[in-house]
């Protein structure tokens, strides 16, 4: 492989591994609060590609105007997801908890079906994303390049609500311990569909940018990435920030680098993540930058 | 079947034995009038009990969250399969890649290559498990999801022993009525059996508390291993039976959707209840083409629907929600059924204790 299709291919990884980075932030919240795998955050992120696209080609508003939309009814429709089918359940045994969110999931796809209709959609790409940038013989797309731009962008503002200001603290001390942070009169509920709004957010903006990379919507489109981001953020070690951006990164490096090195391995291109997800459980089960649990009797 | 689970009491015995006759008769009966459509749903009842009891022995009776029953039958179909067809069938099957030799002459008899599938199913299931059940809770969930995954990527990438994504086609149709239905009867008995057994209590011993459970002596490793294994070749067979009942298997089949469709069987029915599974496998496998009327044009009164496609799982999965959220011992909770809980109400049904008369 000479250098150039290298830095093709490094490129192409990295705006993917940004991509799939913004996702697994989603699955790395949720989790480090409530110790429950979201299974629905994959169908919160294709909501937000479908939200943009009717917002764009239905209603025929301004792009700016359908992005910030699709991502705030998003956002609502995430803080919703956790006071209908988590709530309730916050008690119950971690297994009945984790039906429900295959439920919710499970739910979310067929009504999907149902309203957006199964056949794909071609989302409207504006031409402010499309079109290709030719830097030192790589060929880069529009949107390649703004992936993690906005991803870098959105990482710092995230980092400094969840170090510097007062919910952040909160959202620590909940993740830390929940009973004890309700002892300190932290709003525990509060903090939890905060926590959900911020992870629906980044999940829709994930799936605006998925539909401009790959623009074909479908119901079904959230279940793949899904899968891959929650496996990015264990695999950085799930309850912490930097491991799942660093997971998601892992990820795209090894999906693209693995198919630029052995081809013939591209029909495989959908077990990577999963035999990443095993040798990194068999090997340090807390993820490369998790930090270890004592199991509590 | 229930004979088992009582003290031996003449009364309950010659119940049992009534019900057994009454199931019996009933078989033939059913083997005889009902046309093929009916006869097509009625084996996938006795299919889909299959599943949902081995996913229930290892979710529900050990307490591990599996999701990796797709891949179990994956691989249990596609063994039966490519082990029953003739070598003339595999032959037209293979159009893109010719089939690896030493398979193309692999030729075995229904049975056997049931036998064979459920082992293989199983034999994968015990490495799985061997690997996979150090991890708990969603770890172990997500894990084997992830093993369902990478079997349906193979699957889809050994075009000369698989034929990949165009799947195989003309599988012979062995699954006859009898041999869904006997299957699904010596399972349940197997099961109620080892429920019953030592190891059933182990079992159950670490679904309640693993670590408890290893202070009395239960090996829970091993038992965790033991109880993986006999839920993957029970997943094999069922698979096996499948394949031979649809007669066309592709990979995009086995998608871990599939693993979902039981788990919704096996949360209405109880998770831990085998007499809710059979029960809900049952409701949910006859519901399910039942409400297939709300996927065409309905008639609301008021109004005429265009006839929306998709509408009947909305339902499943709205009513999965509902019961984990409000009824999460789903049908039968752990308890299950038995003659004296007939009596003691009367001999009048209460949670719905058919199932005793249904043959199972």
């Amino acid at each position: 492989m000479d250098l150039q299709t290298f830095l093709q291919q490094f490129v192409n990884a990295l705006s993917l591994g940004s991509l799939y980075a913004l996702i697994a932030i989603g699955y790395t919240m949720v989790y480090g609060i409530l110790r429950l795998i979201n299974f629905a955050h994959g169908d919160v992120f294709m909501i937000g590609g479908y939200l943009a696209f009717y917002g764009v080609s239905t209603f025929l508003m301004p792009w700016w105007l359908a992005v910030c939309l699709a991502i705030v009814v998003t956002t609502v429709f995430g803080v919703g997801l956790e006071r209908v089918a988590y709530r309730p359940l916050r008690d119950s045994p971690r297994i009945s908890i984790m039906i429900s969110a295959i439920g919710a999931s499970f739910l979310i796809e067929n009504l999907a079906i149902v309203l957006f209709d199964a056949r794909p959609k071609a989302f409207p790409v504006s031409n402010l994303f499309a079109g290709n940038h030719v830097i030192g013989g790589v060929h880069i797309a529009a949107v390649s390049l703004i992936i993690p731009v906005v991803t870098a962008v959105l990482l710092a503002v995230l980092l400094w609500i969840v170090h510097r200001t007062k919910t952040g603290m909160a959202m620590r001390a909940v993740s830390t311990d929940i009973d004890a942070a309700r002892l300190m009169a932290i709003d525990v509920n509060r903090i939890v569909s905060i926590t959900f709004a911020i992870g629906s957010a980044l999940a829709a903006i994930g799936g605006i940018l998925w539909a401009l990379k790959y623009p074909r919507l479908e119901p079904l489109m959230g279940i793949m990435p899904g899968l891959k981001c929650f496996i990015a953020a264990v695999v950085g070690g799930i309850g912490s920030i930097a491991g799942a951006v660093l997971g998601g990164l892992l990820l795209g490096l090894i999906e693209l680098m693995t198919i630029a090195v052995l081809p013939e391995l591209t029909g495989y291109k959908d077990a990577f993540a999963f035999v990443l997800l095993i040798m990194v459980l068999l090997v340090k089960p807390t993820g490369l930058l998790g930090k270890n649990q004592g199991e509590k009797v | 079947m229930n004979t088992l689970q009582k003290k031996p009491m003449s009364r309950d015995a010659m119940l049992t034995l009534g019900a057994a006759v009454i199931g019996l008769v009933l078989l033939f009966v059913f083997d005889s009038t009902f046309d093929r459509f009916t006869m097509q749903i009625f084996k996938l009842c006795a299919i889909n009990i299959i599943l949902a009891l081995s996913l229930n022995l290892i979710n529900g009776f050990t307490g591990l969250f599996s999701l990796g029953h797709a891949g179990f039958m994956a691989v249990g179909a596609y063994t039966c399969a490519l082990l029953a067809m003739t070598p003339d069938q595999k032959a037209t099957n293979f159009v893109l890649q010719p089939i690896a030799p030493w398979l193309l002459d692999l030729h075995l008899p229904f049975l056997p290559a049931l036998l064979v599938s459920g082992l293989i199913a199983g034999f994968i299931g015990w490495f799985l498990g061997v690997v996979a059940l150090r991890l708990r809770d969603d770890y172990l969930a997500i894990a084997t999801l992830g093993f369902s995954e990478i079997i349906r990527v193979v699957l889809t990438n050994t075009q000369s022993i698989t034929n990949g994504s165009l799947g195989l086609k003309g599988i012979p149709r062995y699954t006859t009525m009898w041999w869904a239905w006997g299957s699904a009867v010596v399972i349940t008995l197997f099961l109620v059996l080892l429920i019953k057994s030592s190891y059933g209590r182990a079992f159950k011993s670490i679904r309640d508390n693993e670590i408890a459970a290893e202070s009395m002596g239960v090996d829970v490793f091993g038992m965790k291993v033991l109880s993986f294994t006999i839920s993957s070749f029970l997943a094999g067979i069922a698979g096996g039976l499948l394949a031979h009942y649809l007669t066309t298997i592709d990979p995009k089949q086995f998608i871990f959707l599939k693993t979902f469709d039981i788990l919704l069987i096996v949360v209405l029915g109880g998770v831990g209840s085998i007499t809710g599974s059979i029960v809900a496998a049952i409701v949910v496998t006859i519901s399910m083409e039942a409400l297939r009327f709300l996927d065409g044009p309905l008639n609301l009164g008021f109004m005429v629907t265009n006839g929306v496609p998709g509408l009947r799982m909305v339902f499943f999965s709205a009513l999965l929600m509902v019961v984990v959220i409000f009824r999460q011992q789903g049908l039968m909770g752990t308890s299950e059924f038995s003659w004296d809980s007939l009596s003691r109400i009367g001999l009048l049904p209460k949670r719905g204790p058919k199932s005793g008369k249904g043959g199972e």
